[in-house]
């Protein structure tokens, strides 16, 4: 995953479905102007460039583990201190970034795109077709979704999905809010006069849909899809807790969280280090989001 | 129904009729109800009309007089459910529109006939440039690349007389003022060069002088193109410039057809001529403005007989009773008057007073 990759992922966002609705030369023109999106940019490129090469950021091996200095405090050797095996918290949480992120970001677009697909279409056509869809909806809404990523971990993938498993399994459950949210905002633009203009000028339902209903209904499904990528990290981090989700094999932030709660009175450092981490990621991406929301939508530009 | 002079001179012209007999659009006995949950809302009840190549026909009436949910039942964008066409016909050269599959309609929407709308900022998308909005016409309609369409946005866009718009074919809608808006309007509706446009209000939410202007530019544009012009409104100093024939509605009914001088100078039903006389005058400064009394009818629960009866200064038992027919105008003397027609029964008596 390169620095271009992930922004152009947050930048295509809001015209994914649909041709570009603004020029990108003009919405580059406006980002440019805001020093929060120079900020976000910062710390993305940050995290995306620990997930692509960690060991730009440190040297030490993330397994090297010794129990003589297990719990050690920050110090000169080992900058965020130790945990409890006696590992590099520092290094560890550099080497966690990759899954972390990865997982968040992916589960973030499979449900943003289901999502937008399914509510924009039940909002949209209405009647029968948005009956079934919104029962749909509703069955997977009475299944909370860390309890049926865990129950599908468990059976499905036998408590060992890896990266993957935990995707898919959190996609599945998490789609439900944005398909909620895009169908109400879909309804409220589907009345509104240039949506019945364009019907008066011909265009057809599909693109009714692509060009003009979606895009002016897609804002509200951005802000929540930029806050779901923190979100999506920290149940990734539950179930990995649970011992359903990532294996010991594979670092993530949560784990290293989950493993040092019982002895954060004691040695804080172990939970604040990859806390920190998590803070600073979800941070980034919130910035990156309001910045984009803000250059993309002509009625908040001034 | 006759023709008026005018209609035969635009049709004989060439226009883009087919024939310079037939209109371009004729609607028959139209019905249009809404069911909500407080009952049937009736807001057309029967209302027959038609329009030929270069012909503008002005419809008339009172906020929830119908005059805009037939455009939508012309169009084919009124909302079913609630709406429902119950009964009726809407020819467009001779075939039945609601008889089409809606593939086939679609391709007469834009294309064929097209719409203005009142509210332009509002018709307009926010988040699409207006080049790109009417570029969409021809790339939907007619395949037109990208490139192609920006570039007959922008000879559209000179077309109603916008202001630079090379330039200015990348804004977006709140950048424009009200009146360049509603030209935008006008250009998206001109775009396929279509038979026949209907203007739902288009200068009411424009301010004095740019109404003129944009009346007089699409006046001069529909002449140009030989257009058949239906013109929604409820403002009669707009009509009087623009149109050949009126037709009044009242509570989803026409009361009153005529070409356009003759209903100024001797209107033929009693809410017509309380329609002229509420209009501010400079002779009778001081004097108090006069005002219909009462208020539109509740379309749940249309008075019986003629629905104005309740308002009327004429009203007599058989106004309660028995809903008028359309009567032919004539003169006391039998003379026919071409094109008009009243829904009254004292037609004879108000005609003449």
């Amino acid at each position: 995953m390169s620095d271009v990759h992930l922004a152009s992922e947050a930048a295509a966002a809001p015209t994914a479905p649909g041709p570009t609705v603004l020029a990108p030369s003009s919405v580059w023109h406006r980002l440019r102007a805001r020093p929060l999106f120079w900020v976000a940019i910062s710390l993305i490129t940050l995290f995306v460039l620990m997930a692509a090469v960690p060991s730009l950021f440190t040297s030490v091996d993330p397994e090297d583990c010794n129990l003589s200095r297990s719990l050690v405090g920050p110090n000169g050797d080992h900058w965020l201190g130790t945990d409890v095996q006696g590992c590099d918290v520092y290094a560890r949480s550099v080497h966690a970034t990759r899954a972390s992120l990865l997982i968040g970001l992916s589960v973030t677009v499979a449900t943003f795109l289901i999502g937008v697909l399914v509510g924009s279409v039940a909002g949209y056509f209405g009647g029968i077709v948005d009956a079934v869809l919104s029962r749909i909806i509703e069955i997977f809404l009475a299944i909370p979704l860390l309890l049926g990523a865990t129950v599908l971990l468990a059976t499905a993938a036998n408590g060992d999905g890896g990266v993957l498993g935990v995707i898919v399994a959190l996609s599945l459950y998490g789609w439900t809010q944005t398909a909620r949210i895009m169908r109400a905002s879909t309804m409220e633009t589907r009345g509104l006069d240039y949506i019945v203009a364009a019907r008066a000028s011909g265009a057809s339902d599909p693109r009714i849909l692509l060009e003009h209903v979606i895009p002016n209904a897609i804002s509200p499904v951005i802000v929540v899809a930029t806050t779901n990528v923190g979100l999506f990290i920290t149940y990734e981090a539950t179930i990995s807790y649970l011992g359903l989700g990532l294996q010991d094999s594979t670092l993530s932030w949560g784990q290293m969280i989950h493993d040092s709660v019982s002895r954060f009175l004691t040695s804080p450092h172990a939970l604040l280090a990859p806390a920190g981490f998590l803070s600073l990621a979800v941070l980034g991406v919130l910035l990156l989001g309001d910045a984009m929301r803000d250059a993309v939508d002509p009625r908040s530009r001034r | 129904m006759s023709m008026l002079t005018k209609t035969g001179d635009a049709s004989s012209r060439g226009g883009a009729g087919e024939s310079s007999t037939a209109p371009l659009l004729e609607v028959r006995d139209l019905h249009v109800e809404f069911h909500t949950r407080d009952g049937v809302a009736k807001a057309v009840n029967g209302v027959t009309y038609d329009v030929s190549a270069g012909e503008t026909l002005a419809v008339l009436g009172e906020s929830g007089s119908g005059k805009s949910v037939t455009a939508q039942a012309i169009m084919g964008i009124l909302d079913m459910p609630p709406g429902k066409i119950s009964q009726g016909e809407i020819l467009f050269r001779g075939r039945d529109m609601l008889r089409m599959s809606g593939e086939e309609r679609r391709k007469i929407r834009g294309q064929k006939i097209a719409m203005i709308f009142q509210d332009a900022l509002s018709a307009l998308n926010p988040v699409l440039s207006v080049g790109y909005q009417l570029g969409e016409m021809f790339r939907v309609h007619q395949g037109a690349s990208r490139k192609e369409a920006k570039a007959k946005a922008i000879e559209l866009m000179d077309r109603v007389r916008i202001p630079a718009a090379r330039q200015r074919v990348g804004d977006f809608p709140h950048q424009f003022s009200g009146g360049m808006r509603q030209r935008i309007m006008i250009a998206m509706a001109l775009a396929l060069e279509p038979d026949l446009i209907i203007a739902d209000e288009p200068t009411t939410a424009l301010d004095v002088t740019v109404q003129a202007q944009v009346m007089e530019l699409l006046a001069e544009l529909q002449n140009e193109y030989q257009m058949g012009l239906i013109l929604i409104t409820h403002d009669l100093g707009v009509v009087a410039d623009v149109a050949d024939k009126i037709a009044v509605m009242y509570a989803g009914r026409i009361v009153e057809t005529a070409p356009v001088q003759d209903i100024y100078r001797r209107p033929a039903h009693p809410y017509t001529k309380g329609l002229l006389e509420s209009i501010p005058r400079l002779d009778r400064k001081g004097q108090e403005l006069y005002a219909i009394k009462g208020l539109p009818p509740n379309l749940l629960h249309i008075p019986p007989g003629c629905a104005f009866n309740p308002r009327c200064p004429r009203a007599q038992d058989v106004c309660r009773a028995d809903v008028p027919p359309l009567h032919p105008v004539t003169e006391q003397d039998g003379t026919e008057l071409p094109g008009r027609g009243s829904a009254c029964h004292f037609w004879k008596e108000t005609l003449d007073a």
